[in-house]
């Protein structure tokens, strides 16, 4: 199946840019911390962002 | 037949083709060869190392254990700590550690011809490079995810922890000069490149708002708009240029793009990260792992020819573009491809948080270190298709060859490569620029190696656009290096600043973030500085510099990892990762040395430092020169003592690491092994970044 196939592609392509991040952290959070209100898209987006430029993530 | 049987046959098989591709490179002296054997050695290579080396590897030294929780298993916090797809985490570790080196250096190394640079990516990687990812990333698994600095601390003690740390931020010092110099020579006057590149920055800030404030988050959709974007900055510049009055206002000499990089580091380092930084990233990753996968299309489909020489005279050490023997600078120039310690950076601290399981560890730590070694293997066939003639005129700085085109090309011609006038000034029209002589620093003739071979696979037209579209993702991700290596280079500098002054370690404080970053600027913008005014062109200085501190790093993280495997009980196979310590440990101090003390004032930095001032005081030198030459002597004795340093800095980490070993050979205590304790995983394939828990 050819669908089947480019939705696998398409997930591949959000996962690895991080564009399902906050789908995945809702996900997470509903389980770990049941009854406790999530971070926002924003602020999650931001968070995440601040963490990943405070320490070596780009090589020369 | 059996499976096994079939399956041997297969290895058998790519040995043998493996085999005498790479002897087919080697004993081949003929006009010319096609790029298609560096491919299958290459290709050949990895496939045997990864197959046989790096499972051996896993299952007798590491050990690794695949019921064994990961950190991202066990402190899933949903952001920096997820068990993530394994083929995801290779994506990401992938994007993090190929930058520009494995380009810009094998370019520089073949002016030795194409045999050193290519036996040493080959040979460096699967024995060296891949090794000190892959065993770095198993130490950090196993240590909550920490990273090399807190490792080297906790294995070593303290000395080893402050070594870690000034050799990282000196590394950081010294990669940003000389790839702000690599950037300056590519845009200096054209200015074709110089709108190109200014076009990206509001392309950049409009995809940032667009994924803060519009739809945020939105990764793919603000990916998508802003490479269009890219596209149109391209052939915005392509106008620019085309167009008499605009070209002057984009006509800048090389201090005024000096400057720009410095007040854009400076700027993207204390804007919020949302608004440049990391929309820049997402722009040059996507543009980056696009072009390299074009270009290793376009090499299988073309099939070119390499026109470079397997040796050259210049493996005496007079070469143009740097000056000094193949022993031990081919080593030094080619870092990343091979052994790139900047890696060992990433492998800890960053990936180790997302990897779903152990026995992942293999694929990505060794995995994608052969893939950008093979990145580097293109870098050196985009090179050798030049005419050698070509890629000398591009590469030689005016200071070397001459600065009229008419004693360029004699020059070159002379060495027995030969070039004319003619047929520089037809390539630069097809490039869209003014002149490509003495355009150094590698990223142009990169871009006319690969504009040549993009152009030619897909039709034979647009060559100025190939090539600017080549030069606008070199210096983009060049920039991106740039920005998070200030930021992060800011953060360490208040991290050491605390100790001195309490206040200055607060990295949310505005004045101190400004004061840091100013400082932190300053200090490379002088080493770029000084390479710009530099009448050799600045490479000659900076790049070797670089590679010292580039394989400094590798010899630390080498160092924490052999101690980590002495003090696991496994001393009989301390070679695996001591073997390239050894080596890079004898490159590394002849290369110092060799850049501190050598009599030759083309290499050694004090007896340039001499002879320049002897020609100074006899007053023989010209007006220009003579007026920078105060400032370049000074440069010169500090880039020595920064050498020294960095040889120094390498010692004191061994001599700790061996005296740690033999206190523990002779039964006196050691810091114990920082592992964590083992805890059964519950993850299950299924459960693995969809974000549930077992």
């Amino acid at each position: 199946m050819i669908g089947a196939e480019l939705k696998q592609i398409w997930q591949y392509l959000r996962q690895v840019s991080g564009d399902d991040a906050y789908e995945r952290y809702l996900a997470h959070h509903r389980q770990a911390h049941p009854g406790e209100p999530p971070m926002t898209q924003e602020q999650y987006f931001r968070k995440r962002q601040d963490e990943k430029w405070s320490k070596v993530s780009r090589c020369c | 037949m059996p499976k096994s049987v079939l399956a041997k046959l297969l290895w058998l098989g790519i040995a043998i083709l493996g085999a005498s591709a790479i002897g087919g490179i080697a004993i081949h002296r003929g006009e010319s060869i096609n790029a298609i054997w560096f491919i299958a050695a290459a290709a050949c290579t990895y496939l045997i190392a990864f197959r046989f080396y790096s499972a051996w590897i896993c299952a007798k030294v590491l050990v690794l254990d695949e019921t064994r929780a990961t950190p991202a298993e066990r402190f899933n916090n949903g952001r920096d700590f997820v068990p993530t797809n394994r083929w995801v985490v290779f994506g990401h570790h992938f994007a993090a550690i190929a930058g520009p080196g494995p380009l810009i250096g094998p370019t520089l190394a073949m002016q030795f011809g194409y045999l050193p640079g290519t036996l040493w990516i080959l040979v460096g990687a699967v024995l060296g490079g891949c090794v000190q990812d892959m065993v770095i990333m198993f130490c950090s698994t196993r240590r909550d995810g920490r990273s090399l600095g807190q490792m080297a601390r906790d294995e070593l003690g303290p000395v080893g922890g402050w070594a870690a740390m000034i050799g990282t931020m000196t590394i950081m010092l010294i990669l940003i000069a000389v790839l702000g110099l690599v950037i300056v020579n590519a845009m200096k006057h054209s200015p074709w490149a110089t709108a190109t590149v200014l076009g990206t920055i509001p392309v950049a800030m409009l995809i940032g708002i667009y994924m803060r404030g519009i739809r945020p988050g939105r990764v793919l959709e603000g990916s998508i708009i802003g490479i269009v974007l890219l596209v149109l900055c391209v052939l915005g510049g392509g106008w620019v240029d085309h167009n008499q009055t605009l070209r002057g206002l984009f006509d800048w000499s090389g201090e005024s793009v000096a400057w720009f990089v410095m007040i854009y580091g400076f700027a993207a380092a204390t804007l919020p990260v949302w608004l440049l930084l990391a929309p820049r990233d997402y722009l040059s990753t996507f543009l980056k792992l696009g072009v390299v996968f074009l270009l290793a299309i376009s090499i299988l489909v073309l099939a070119p020819d390499m026109k470079m020489p397997a040796l050259t005279q210049f493996i005496d050490g007079t070469g143009p573009i740097f000056k000094g023997n193949l022993f031990p600078f081919v080593f030094i120039t080619i870092a990343c491809g091979a052994i790139s310690g900047f890696h060992s950076l990433v492998s800890s601290g960053t990936t180790p948080k997302l990897l779903p399981n152990e026995r992942d560890i293999r694929m990505i730590g060794y995995g994608s270190m052969a893939l950008e070694s093979f990145v580097g293997i293109m870098a050196v066939i985009a090179a050798c298709v030049l005419e050698p003639g070509v890629f000398f005129a591009i590469n030689s700085p005016a200071g070397v060859v001459g600065k009229e085109a008419a004693a360029a090309v004699a020059t070159i011609s002379s060495w027995g490569f030969p070039v004319t006038v003619e047929q520089m000034q037809i390539l630069a029209k097809e490039m869209g620029e003014a002149t490509l002589f003495a355009r150094t620093g590698g990223a142009p003739s990169l871009a006319v190696g690969m504009a040549t071979i993009f152009s030619t696979t897909f039709g034979g037209t647009l060559l100025a656009m190939w090539y600017h579209f080549a030069i606008m993702f070199e210096v983009l991700f060049i920039l991106t290096t740039l920005d998070a290596g200030t930021r992060v280079g800011r953060f360490m500098l208040q991290d050491m600043l605390k100790y001195v002054w309490k206040p200055m370690g607060n990295v949310s404080s505005y004045p101190m973030t400004v004061i840091s970053s100013l400082i932190f600027v300053t200090a490379w913008g002088y080493f770029l500085w000084q390479g710009v005014k530099d009448p050799l062109g600045g490479v000659n200085i900076l790049w070797p510099l670089f590679g010292i501190s580039n394989q400094l790093l590798a010899g630390i993280a080498l160092s924490v990892a052999t101690g980590i495997i002495i003090k696991m009980g496994k001393l009989r196979y301390a070679w695996v990762t001591g073997l390239p310590l050894t080596w890079l440990a004898i490159i590394c101090t002849w290369a110092a040395w060799e850049k501190v003390f050598s009599p030759n004032p083309a290499i050694g930095f004090l007896s340039g430092a001499a002879s320049m001032a002897e020609k100074l005081a006899a007053g023989t030198l010209s007006p220009e020169r003579a007026a920078v030459a105060p400032q370049l002597i000074i440069g010169q004795r500090i880039d020595a003592a920064l050498a020294f340093l960095f040889a120094v800095i390498l010692w004191v980490v061994i001599v700790d690491m061996l005296r740690m070993s033999m206190r523990m050979r002779s039964g006196k205590p050691v810091l114990p092994l920082s592992e964590s304790k083992y805890i059964r995983t519950r993850l299950d394939e299924s459960m693995i970044s969809t974000g549930q828990h077992a």
